[in-house]
């Protein structure tokens, strides 16, 4: 375990394969909880730290789960640290555990968390998963401030409870709205895709340079030989 | 509770709540099993039929069961195992007994247990302190309002895959673009109150 590898699959999770951005995972909680940027944060570090749980004790047993019911083991993880979590929350941060309400026990079907166990931590070492889990979980939280940013500061001119866009802001408040969260979402991703696009394409263009660059020094070769 | 009264709640969770426009429930499957009518109504029955189920056998585990135990802060374990062993056994049934059925939605069942909208019903059945029959039919009519929002957008999807758009968002963000302007529409009833 080198410390580039480490650093590779922090870049994995938050930025390539971002959960949310690039595999459009993990979706209800997404579009829910970023009504406002403190929301946001509290959903990300609750799934964060269930999702770096459960990939700790699923790597840990991995050789000894059944595969034809490996699935179902899983479920029963994920929702063992999610009950700790949900009472946590409630004993501690009660306030955001009213405001996400039903989306903490609902942490048990966000699909990341079982993806992430069944993609790596059921085939991989403890530490490796572990670390997968927390920059998945970054990848995730980040994704969430990102579009509760955007629905805060248009929806209501704050950010983090902050006014920013002052007083005569006119609120658009349908970026509050459920249809805003949809909205917003769609334009993040295009967004994403456009740059995605941009950095396919340069590569393209590199690899294709590259290659004629070859073809003609080859050519160029044969040219001195005849 | 009266039967207006239960009535109230079903017409409130089908159109006003909506659980895809309004709670965000089932995203998932809303997005991924949309591109044609005929699949939508698919699943949307599978869902129908799954949620009203568990809706019944979750309260009856939470009150019969966790209740008089003391093991209330086991209930997303419990009703997690409860909706999936669910799921597998009306996917038994169904291929044994009912084939026609089976073979219209049977494909569907496996993807409802990690359904956010089935565990969704169950919690708030029991955080609205609903009786049995209530959360029957609580549950009977998010699924319908679920069906009606994704067999609804089945047919607008359907014209966007003709549509011209600029190359970033095709696929899945012109999607939720089009998901959002439903909501809109949705939002229209969120003026009527039922209860």
């Amino acid at each position: 375990m080198t410390l580039s590898g480490i650093a590779k699959q922090f870049r994995s999770g938050i930025l390539d394969n971002n959960p949310v951005l690039i595999q459009l995972l993990g979706m209800c909680p997404t579009l829910a909880t970023t009504t406002s940027v403190a929301n946001a944060i509290g959903m990300g570090l609750a799934a964060t730290a269930v999702l770096t749980c459960s990939n700790i004790l699923i790597s840990l047993l991995r050789k000894f789960i059944p595969k034809q019911v490996r699935i179902a083991v899983f479920i029963v993880i994920i929702s063992g640290f999610v009950t700790a979590v949900e009472l946590l929350m409630k004993a501690y941060f009660f306030e955001l555990y009213g405001a996400l309400g039903l989306f903490i026990p609902l942490i048990v079907v966000n699909c990341i968390i079982l993806a992430r166990a069944e993609a790596f931590a059921s085939k991989n070492p403890v530490l490796p998963s572990a670390i997968d889990g927390l920059a998945s979980g970054i990848g995730f939280t980040s994704a969430l401030v990102v579009i509760a940013s955007v629905r805060e500061l248009l929806g209501n001119g704050t950010f983090l409870g902050l006014e920013v866009l002052g007083k005569n802001y006119p609120d658009a408040v349908v970026f509050i709205l459920p249809a805003g969260a949809f909205l917003t979402l769609g334009f993040i991703v295009a967004l994403v895709q456009m740059l995605k696009n941009k950095a396919d394409n340069k590569k393209c263009e590199k690899e294709a340079v590259a290659e004629a660059l070859e073809k003609a020094a080859t050519a160029a070769g044969e040219e001195v030989q005849a | 509770m009266s039967f207006t009264d239960i009535l109230l709640i079903m017409f409130g969770v089908i159109l006003v709540e909506n659980f895809i426009f309004s709670k965000f429930l089932g995203i998932c499957p809303f997005l991924g099993v949309s591109e044609k009518p005929a699949t939508a109504l698919g699943m949307g029955m599978a869902v129908v039929f799954v949620i009203t189920l568990a809706s019944g056998a979750t309260w009856a585990v939470y009150y019969l069961l966790l209740e008089p135990l003391g093991l209330e802060y086991l209930r997303t374990v419990a009703f997690i195992l409860v909706i999936a062993a669910l799921v597998q056994f009306i996917e038994m049934f169904l291929r044994k007994f009912v084939p026609a059925l089976y073979s219209a939605m049977g494909i569907y069942l496996p993807l409802i247990t990690t359904n956010c909208a089935v565990l969704g019903t169950a919690l708030l059945n029991i955080q609205k302190g609903y009786n049995f029959i209530t959360s029957v039919c609580f549950g009977f009519a998010a699924a319908t309002g679920f069906t009606i929002a994704i067999v609804i957008f089945a047919g607008l999807r359907a014209r966007i895959d003709e549509a011209e758009m600029p190359r970033a968002f095709r696929g899945f963000p012109i999607t939720l673009i089009a998901a959002g302007l439903l909501a809109m529409a949705f939002a229209g009833f969120s003026g009527i109150s039922f209860a």
